[in-house]
């Protein structure tokens, strides 16, 4: 698989480069779970730079890191720290990565309005979504049964709750399924006997955001690494940017690109734009 | 130029039309197998077809897509015990007993049925429909197979009505009347005539309604729940296999295991629907009534 979709890059970039000669190219290789931002941000960077072209995939963390020591991509994106093994390799292909923190994905846990539960731990969470935990009378609810609602297999936020809360252990298959933040918001928001989770943008007054380990989700808590479903999203570079790359990488960390991060339902790491849809979750 | 000439070339136009749909239907299902046939690397047709666990983003992924196929014919199945009557119903009444004004009304009511788009009947079904179940009967939760089924009926009640209709009108009226002579009553004319003649139009009707409720993808992704375990009761939540599709495809890797797989589900959803126009037409063809009783 790996191998078709670096042939399908490959192709990708020979044909694009044919096509503009003349202008700057950036390719950007990675994680699933960074490609809304970056795909955000570089559909409004094309815009307002006409001469670059940029280049988008995704397989993966761990491909993007991989491309980026063949020096095959300009920016690795990934949903997680490089490895010492990894740093490694690349020193001896003589590049040197360099991570930009460019968002911070926090996910939510959330329950009707009504529900009596405030909090739970990690272990509660990744119980009931084994479906170990069936009954909310279990972790201090009503007896209701638990409805597990959950993101469709292939959602970045899927991905990165099953590593942060369930350590890659496999969902119910009792799970329901939604196909968007929005859609699980609606669904728990109607429904008392539903637990669900979203990205800490999403969050609003119509469900009910738990405590984590006793530690409520917020833009501060995420960004102090308190708060324990929440990691930070890197942009790799080979040294220090320079060029195309630099610029494109300066825009996601400005205010602009940080309110794209927001929109997309991350955290923003810099500036101003902190305040945007997450006002909404603290008035709850 | 000649009038042969224009004939022969007009001849030839219309054949290309004919056949365009036939070379798109045949270009679709070349890519259609072309995407899906290669998960059978991964995993034997069996263990695809037959395997309890759907985990196609896991390391190692499990592609058994059991659930999905029970969920899709579970919903088809209940949908159809609630479409076929009303729709069954609703044609003999238009066709044979309505007066010339109802009948107008109620047909042209029945055919806007079939004009509402999926989307709005899905959202009817997640925010009236479900909290609606989920009070009456107390359940966990609204979002499960009646659900889907009732939503499902819905779009099903058009196409079964109005191809019933059209079987009952091809019935011959010389039937009807020889009934009528003989002293039958109305009720007697449409159990004993009517609708033993119009059977395999019927059937016919019965079975593209199938077709469409298991072809149906916005309302099952939307009200059925989603969840690709084999259910334990009708109030249970399940995940037909065209809502796997839907929800899944937009991030799948390309050319990844997960890819083929959706594409696999895809062809085993043609086989279904092929199958359920096979059986239409055999149904049609074999109980054809043919002949009629005039003098």
């Amino acid at each position: 698989m790996v191998r078709k979709l670096l042939a399908v890059c490959l192709i990708w970039l020979v044909f694009g480069a044919n096509l503009v000669l003349a202008a700057e190219n950036v390719v950007i290789k990675g994680s699933t779970t960074v490609l809304p931002i970056a795909q955000a941000a570089l559909e409004v960077y094309m815009k307002a730079h006409p001469g670059v072209n940029i280049s988008l995939s995704a397989g993966g963390s761990g491909d993007g890191i991989k491309a980026l020591i063949d020096k095959s991509t300009d920016i690795a994106n990934s949903s997680r720290e490089i490895k010492d093994k990894e740093i490694t390799l690349a020193r001896a292909h003589g590049v040197e990565p360099v991570a930009h923190t460019v968002a911070i994905d926090a996910i939510v846990p959330i329950v009707h309005p009504k529900s009596k539960v405030n909090g739970l731990t990690i272990d509660q969470l990744s119980q009931i979504y084994q479906g170990k935990i069936t009954n909310w009378k279990e972790v201090g609810g009503d007896n209701l049964t638990i409805v597990v609602v959950s993101r469709d297999s292939s959602s970045g936020t899927f991905e990165s709750w099953g590593h942060l809360v369930l350590n890659n252990a496999r969902v119910t298959p009792k799970a329901q399924l939604q196909a968007s933040s929005g859609a699980v918001v609606q669904a728990v928001s109607k429904n008392r006997y539903a637990i669900g989770y979203i990205g800490l943008g999403y969050l609003n007054t119509s469900v009910k955001g738990l405590t984590v380990n006793g530690i409520t989700a917020s833009a501060k808590t995420a960004l102090s690494k308190e708060y324990p479903v929440s990691r930070p999203l890197y942009m790799y570079t080979n040294g220090q940017p320079t060029g195309e790359v630099a610029n494109f990488i300066k825009f996601v960390l400005s205010p602009a690109g940080q309110k794209l991060v927001a929109t997309e339902g991350f955290v923003p790491v810099a500036g101003e734009a902190k305040e945007n849809p997450l006002n909404k979750g603290k008035k709850r | 130029m000649s009038r042969h000439l224009k004939e022969t070339i007009i001849r030839g136009i219309f054949a290309l039309f004919a056949f365009a749909s036939v070379l798109i239907l045949a270009l679709i299902v070349m890519f259609l197998f072309r995407e899906g046939l290669p998960i059978f690397k991964e995993v034997s047709v069996a263990d695809f077809l037959f395997g309890q666990e759907w985990y196609p983003t896991y390391d190692p992924p499990a592609y058994g897509i059991w659930p999905l196929i029970f969920g899709s014919v579970i919903v088809t199945v209940f949908s159809c015990l609630i479409a076929v009557p009303l729709g069954v119903l609703s044609a003999v009444y238009v066709s044979e007993i309505a007066p010339a004004s109802i009948k107008d009304i109620t047909k042209s009511i029945i055919e806007l049925l079939a004009g509402i788009p999926s989307v709005v009947l899905g959202f009817f079904g997640m925010v009236v429909v479900a909290p609606f179940l989920q009070d009456t009967f107390d359940l966990p939760t609204g979002l499960n197979i009646v659900n889907a089924s009732v939503i499902l009926a819905i779009m099903a009640i058009p196409t079964i009505s109005s191809i019933s209709e059209d079987a009952l009108y091809a019935v011959p009226s010389e039937f009807k009347e020889a009934s009528y002579a003989l002293g039958a009553t109305k009720y007697e004319t449409i159990t004993n005539v009517i609708m033993p003649a119009a059977l395999s139009g019927i059937s016919t009707a019965v079975i593209l309604g199938m077709a469409r409720a298991i072809g149906e993808t916005m309302v099952v992704l939307m009200v059925a729940g989603g969840a690709a375990a084999v259910p334990e009761s009708i109030f249970d939540s399940v995940r037909p296999m065209p809502a796997s599709i839907a929800a899944e495809m937009g991030e799948a890797p390309f050319g990844s295991g997960h890819y083929h797989a959706l594409f696999a589900i895809g062809i085993v959803l043609f086989f279904l629907t092929l199958f359920f126009n096979l059986i239409a037409d055999y149904i049609s063809q074999k109980f054809k009534e043919v002949g009629s009783a005039t003098l």
